[in-house]
């Protein structure tokens, strides 16, 4: 028996209560996702199987269908070069008398940090490995802040890489696949990044909000922030290397603190990927992990010659210490032998009077041990 | 003798498939990570259009379901969190399912006053879910830039009443 000829042959359903069932188990499934989409330990999303294969197949359909935009977009830069040639032939001409000074400077200040490192010994951050990357597409809105770019996990990209351009800090990557990265700018709702002030040392959280120039919270220090400060990054956390720059402070129009950022002086479509992690890369895991006073359960026994050297200092030291404390023992019995007496001495006969007295072995100089001269601190001498 | 009459039939391959396409395609494109002139390209949702025009259109399963699917495109191609905008894009057609009769012969300033209220309110609940997962409030300014291009897309949405609308001799 054909369906048509059975009992539901003249069964008809409401277009509408399909359409509503639908609505409802639809609405009913996007609330699921949203409570499931949450964020894992290493940075990954509870669907980030699903985003990455996605982000992989638009990769290359983006490039496609974006790549009109592209050409007319490069027409546009074409036209406007061409009719302000001048005009940008003398703002460069002006930035570069301004930066040769700056040159100078700078060379100058170079070399003096590198010999004040080498002086102080200081362990200063390795140089970090770059990758270039093209941006494939952006995500501008309120809600979401991010850029598709063209390299990977193949190319070393990982989760929470710093992103930058020509300018400054961008953002950092937020999700890896094989070919393909999405990184968060920091102009998004749910980035936050730790500054500082370059010009006080001061610390801040910049914070998105979906608008060009994110916020600047947790400003600590009254007068720490002026308009027009340098913003870096502190490293605070370590999730970034210090002083990468992200832009210029400056009152929005809510009266809040805000960041100019370098990064939109130009579209942000050639970027660089800081392979750098946190500061775990910068020293030796196994040593970080090691117990405190390891040292003292698993250092070799000195050698014969070792431990003669050893015991040699010690009693070099020990003579040392016993002589500057039997120097600052005569030191002060020389003084308290020296002092005026308050009561009058006895009477003498008139022949004691006149023969030679023997100067007190106390008035001979005798040299100061350095441990009993008071010395003020700096700030009583004030 | 009757002649026969070729009779077009309007189905879900013009008014529901194509338009989706055309959408994820505008989608992709606005994306592309150039300024012309200065100025970044706008990112309005196009898929706000479809939810304005289907449930008015036709109620039909296949519209909803494709609804969701481009919502769920939304958050995958512009790494939002998952579910978001099939949420807001959901909740526009079920307020118009609903009230599609009282819409039913209105024209001009009142379909775009619907066209208006349901893409706020679509706003309004996104901006509520975004600034409770992350703790934080979006931009203002930032939303406005979002909300005009897609109210700008509103003849769009018009046309498509006007096209489709009564358009499937079958359902006469």
């Amino acid at each position: 028996m054909a369906f048509r000829d059975g009992p539901f042959e003249n069964l008809k359903v409401p277009l509408a209560w399909t359409a509503a069932v639908v609505v409802v188990v639809a609405i009913i499934g996007a609330a699921l996702l949203l409570i499931g989409d949450r964020q894992t330990a290493d940075g990954n999303s509870t669907f980030s199987g699903a985003r990455g294969g996605f982000e992989a197949a638009a990769g290359p359909v983006g490039g496609v269908l974006a790549a009109p935009v592209r050409w007319v977009g490069s027409v546009g830069d074409a036209i406007g070069g061409y009719f302000f040639a001048v005009s940008e032939n003398r703002r460069l001409k002006a930035r570069i008398a301004e930066l040769e000074g700056w040159k100078t400077d700078a060379i100058a200040m170079k070399n003096v940090n590198a010999r004040y490192e080498a002086l102080l010994g200081l362990r200063t951050e390795p140089a970090i490995p770059m990758v270039a990357a093209h941006a494939i597409s952006e995500t501008r809105g309120p809600f979401k802040n991010a850029k598709l770019i063209d390299v990977g996990a193949a190319k070393g990209v990982r989760i929470g890489n710093p992103v930058m351009d020509e300018n400054g800090l961008v953002g950092r990557v937020s999700g890896v696949t094989g070919g393909v990265s999405r990184m968060v700018l920091l102009t998004d709702v749910a980035s936050r990044t730790p500054v500082l002030i370059d010009r006080t040392d001061a610390r801040a959280v910049l914070t998105g909000d979906g608008s060009d120039n994110p916020r600047l919270e947790f400003v600590r220090g009254a007068g720490a922030l002026q308009v027009g400060d340098r913003i870096l990054t502190s490293g605070d956390g370590g999730g970034l290397p210090r002083g990468i720059p992200v832009g210029v402070a400056a009152k929005g129009r809510d009266g809040s603190w805000r960041v100019k950022l370098f990064s939109d002086r130009g579209a942000i479509d050639y970027v660089r990927v800081l392979l750098f992690q946190d500061f775990g890369q910068l020293v030796n895991p196994g040593a970080l992990n090691a117990p405190p006073l390891a040292g003292l359960s698993t250092a070799p026994e000195p050698t014969a010659a070792q431990a003669a050297a050893i015991g040699d200092a010690a009693a070099r030291r020990q003579a040392q210490a016993q002589n500057q404390a039997d120097r600052a023992r005569a030191a002060n019995a020389a003084a308290a032998a020296a002092a005026p007496v308050s009561t009058p001495p006895p009477a003498r006969p008139p022949q004691a009077q006149t023969a030679p007295v023997p100067a007190p072995a106390a008035q001979t100089p005798t040299p100061q041990a350095p441990a009993s001269t008071p010395t003020l601190a700096p700030e009583d001498e004030r | 003798m009757r002649r026969p009459v070729a009779v077009r039939v309007v189905g879900p391959l013009q008014w529901v498939v194509y338009p989706s396409l055309a959408a994820i395609a505008a989608t992709i494109v606005l994306g592309t990570p150039i300024q012309l002139f200065g100025l970044n390209l706008p990112e309005p949702v196009f898929p706000m259009v479809l939810a304005f025009s289907w449930p008015l259109i036709r109620p039909s399963m296949v519209a909803a379901a494709m609804l969701f699917a481009l919502g769920l495109f939304l958050d995958l191609f512009w790494g939002g969190p998952l579910g978001l905008w099939p949420l807001c894009l959901m909740a526009v057609y079920g307020i118009l399912l609903v009230s599609r009769n009282l819409l039913a012969g209105h024209e001009g300033l009142i379909r775009f006053g619907w066209y208006l209220a349901t893409t706020l309110g679509a706003f309004l609940l996104a901006y509520v879910v975004v600034a409770a997962l992350a703790g934080n409030a979006p931009s203002i300014y930032a939303l406005i830039g979002q909300i005009a291009p897609t109210l700008i897309l509103y003849p769009i949405a018009n046309w498509m009443l006007e096209r489709f609308d009564d358009g499937d001799i079958r359902f006469r």
